[in-house]
């Protein structure tokens, strides 16, 4: 007798939440998480016996124009190299994330070479782990290695990539109407300093009063910040701008819908500006990631030591180079860029000569002095050279 | 429409009823999740079954990947309480991750204060203290802005987020920073002593301990104490429960305070049991997940805990979704967008399927 309802719901409800259900997932499915193709290359888990597995971890997406791609790019030359097989994560944060990223790469894939990239998984993750797994290898892109002090499987690789700032700066000096570069950078720490550093005195060699407005956002992604930074920048009328994030995508757009001239990073953002892009400073893990590559397969170790635990090279050695110009960039620009890009290969030019004054006007250097480019005072970096608007705040 | 429903004094068979229909809506959520993230993986070129099997085996197939998910797990009960104690009085508070960065500092601050002047212990209980304190403060600042000024608790306990992460940077590349690290600006580490260690026999650290014991707590003080029944009452009706002669101004202070203190636990064991110094990498969305968790558990601090697995479990198996899939990165976001969706939508339909309804006795 007692009576069978239909399911109490009206039609209006069910329909609602099924809408919401599914447009949840195409919005999500449509907003840039579509599969990219880089990822095919492994082809599927069937692993042959013999293949060395090796893991590469990144801290944000593989397509972010910037740090990420440049070290993900690196990664799928490694994947050509016969014998390789290479296991990837992207958008690992810098936690306990990272930890068990590494576990179950060591663990369920059998990686045994370990490749976390983003700078602040060093310490404590990657030491940790280096310490529970010290069969397995594991190089950090930072040049942080110390003989004694950290594991014997742990290795590190890094890039003088402000040799390729200094080009860059060359060009931005000739391009520059108004003697006003921008740099927007995420936080004052020595590598971004030294960027900063190096691409005002590339600058100075053509204008030896152009300035360098810094604008410190500080974080490594800060979209938002970024762009205002730029808007602002081309408010005050300068007219090339560079960066150090993590992605510079927002600065090379911006600067391009403002109609100035902008340098990259990291990676060749040259399509996303097709007028106002000079240059850039490119990292180039390819070379330096097919070269590991050969040697693990080859056999060789951070253990055995037959792998060098610091790895460092400029543009001589392939760990950086220089975007191809773009079309604003004049001749006389290109062939003092080029004069200078040669002084590198060559090993003559040093870009740290006495004499040097910080822009609060205390001596850094004194004439006839030099910091090479191995030089360790270079990597403690605590000042802004004369000329840099901006200071680093502590 | 309304005649089953008033039915509750002649039922039969409700004591069951209940419980069941509290199983089944999530399960049958799930389910559907299921086929729904199917749907998108083949999308996205993956066979749904494989991946189904991968997600399984990365979360809960095997002890190893068991301590993955409670790992993950453990700081969201945490974080879960400060949205969800608040909530059964009532405010929707979603100052999360602000109360764990501040809990996290503060937490810092005694722990390299104190040094090893100290027994190890002491400072491990210092450090706890200074975490709550300054994450219940925090919270509890909204709270006394929204019971003394009106301002609305949620918007303030949001802004406070992003306070709490200023403040934090501004510390670690200032006052507190240590020039020898160079990672990324940061404090001194914590003297090894008084990290907190892991469970023996495994790699999980004590803050799973913490998380399940406060959350049993949180469930004891919400439904068995004078105090919980208090804030239930406000919650339900807070003009009734003024008239009452309830002190809601004193319970929202507390409560927030409560809630803020959770978080700020949990601040102190990323730092205690993790980090190990405090820096940016506190500010990873701990926080912001707890606030999804303390909705779908229903602000009941022991389905918290379940929650807050099941969440970890997902996350686990972000990084087998890549690498044996060729899924994107953010696919595991992706599945706990929809597995949550599902789970709240699964909500509306409590007290509506015929088959939970409670049934009068004919004749």
């Amino acid at each position: 007798m007692s009576p069978r309802n239909v399911i109490r719901l009206s039609r209006r409800q069910v329909m609602r939440g099924l809408l919401a259900a599914t447009a949840f997932g195409a919005a999500t499915k449509l907003s840039g998480c579509s599969p990219t193709a880089s990822s095919d290359a492994d082809g599927g888990s069937a692993s042959a016996d013999g293949e060395v597995v090796v893991g590469f971890i990144f801290v944000g997406p593989k397509d972010d124009f910037g740090y990420n791609q440049a070290h993900a790019e690196g990664a799928q030359a490694m994947a050509a190299v016969p014998g390789i097989k290479i296991v990837e994560e992207a958008s690992v944060p810098e936690t306990s994330a990272v930890l068990e990223s590494m576990r179950s790469m060591i663990e369920i894939d059998g990686a045994s070479v370990i490749f976390p990239t983003s700078f602040g998984y060093f310490d404590p993750y990657m030491l940790e782990m280096a310490a529970e797994f010290p069969e397995v290898q594991f190089f950090h892109a930072g040049g942080l290695y110390e003989e004694g002090v950290h594991p014997d499987n742990v290795g590190s690789y890094f890039g003088y990539i402000d040799e390729a700032q200094y080009i860059a700066g060359i060009i931005a000096g000739h391009t520059s109407e108004t003697g006003k570069l921008g740099f927007v950078a995420a936080k004052p720490i020595p590598q971004v300093l030294r960027n900063i550093n190096s691409f005002t005195l590339g600058a100075k060699t053509v204008n030896p009063d152009i300035t360098t407005q810094v604008v410190f956002t500080g974080d490594w992604a800060e979209p938002v910040k970024e762009a205002e930074a730029t808007n602002s920048m081309a408010d005050q009328g300068i007219d090339v701008v560079t960066c150090h994030v993590d992605s510079p995508k927002v600065v090379i757009e911006t600067a391009e819908k403002r109609g100035i001239y902008s340098s990259g990073y990291h990676a060749n953002q040259g399509p996303l500006a097709p007028e106002g892009y000079l240059t850039g400073a490119e990292w180039d893990w390819e070379s330096i990631y097919t070269f590991l590559g050969e040697q693990f397969v080859a056999g060789k170790s951070l253990m055995a030591g037959d792998i060098e635990h610091v790895l460092r090279g400029g543009l001589a050695d392939n760990f950086c180079k220089v975007s191809p110009y773009g079309p604003a960039v004049s001749e006389a620009a290109q062939a003092d860029a080029d004069a200078a890009k040669q002084g590198f290969l060559d090993g003559d030019l040093v870009i740290y000569n006495g004499a040097l004054k910080d822009n609060k006007g205390t001596e850094i250097l004194a004439e006839g002095d030099k910091y090479e480019q191995q030089n360790i005072e270079l990597e403690k970096m605590d000042w802004l050279i004369e000329g840099v608007e901006g200071s680093i705040g502590s | 429409m309304t005649d089953s429903l008033l039915q509750a004094g002649s039922v039969k068979g409700a004591a069951w009823r209940r419980p069941l229909e509290a199983i089944f809506l999530p399960m049958a959520a799930l389910l559907v999740a299921l086929v729904i993230f199917g749907g998108f993986c083949a999308l996205a070129g993956a066979n749904p079954f494989g991946v189904y099997g991968s997600i399984y085996k990365a979360a809960f197939g095997s002890w190893s990947a068991w301590q993955n998910t409670l790992i993950r797990a453990a700081p969201l009960m945490l974080t879960a309480l400060c949205t969800a104690l608040p909530a059964r009085l009532g405010l929707v508070i979603i100052g999360n991750e602000g109360a764990l960065v501040m809990g996290g500092l503060g937490a810092v601050v005694v722990g390299l204060g104190l040094g090893e002047s100290v027994s190890p212990l002491v400072v491990q209980l210092a450090m706890a203290i200074a975490g709550m304190v300054s994450g219940g403060l925090w919270i509890m600042l909204a709270g006394a802005l929204r019971h003394y000024r009106g301002v609305n608790e949620t918007i303030s306990s949001l802004l406070l987020n992003y306070i709490a992460i200023a403040f934090l940077n501004h510390c670690v590349e200032g006052p507190l920073r240590d020039i020898t690290f160079t990672t990324k600006p940061s404090s001194a580490e914590l003297n090894p002593a008084v990290w907190l260690g892991t469970l023996p026999g495994s790699r999980i650290h004590y803050g799973l301990i913490y998380g399940i014991a406060v959350c049993v707590l949180a469930y004891f003080l919400i439904q068995r104490t004078t105090f919980g029944f208090a804030a239930r009452t406000t919650g339900g009706n807070i003009r009734a429960a003024k008239i009452a002669g309830l002190p809601v101004g004193k319970l929202t202070l507390a409560i927030c305070f409560l809630g803020g203190s959770a978080a700020g636990l949990a601040g102190m064991v990323e730092v205690a049991a993790v980090q190990k110094r405090v820096n940016e990498s506190l500010v990873s969305n701990y926080g912001y997940a707890g606030i999804l968790v303390a909705f779908v558990s229903r602000h009941n601090p022991l389905a918290t805990v379940l929650v807050a697995m099941l969440l970890g479990g997902i996350l686990a198996s972000g990084g087998i979704l890549q690498r044996s899939h060729n899924l994107p990165d953010a696919t595991v976001l992706v599945f706990q967008g929809i597995v949550f969706l599902c789970v709240l939508f699964s909500d509306s339909l409590y007290g509506k399927l015929p088959w939970f309804q409670e049934k009068m006795i004919d004749e």
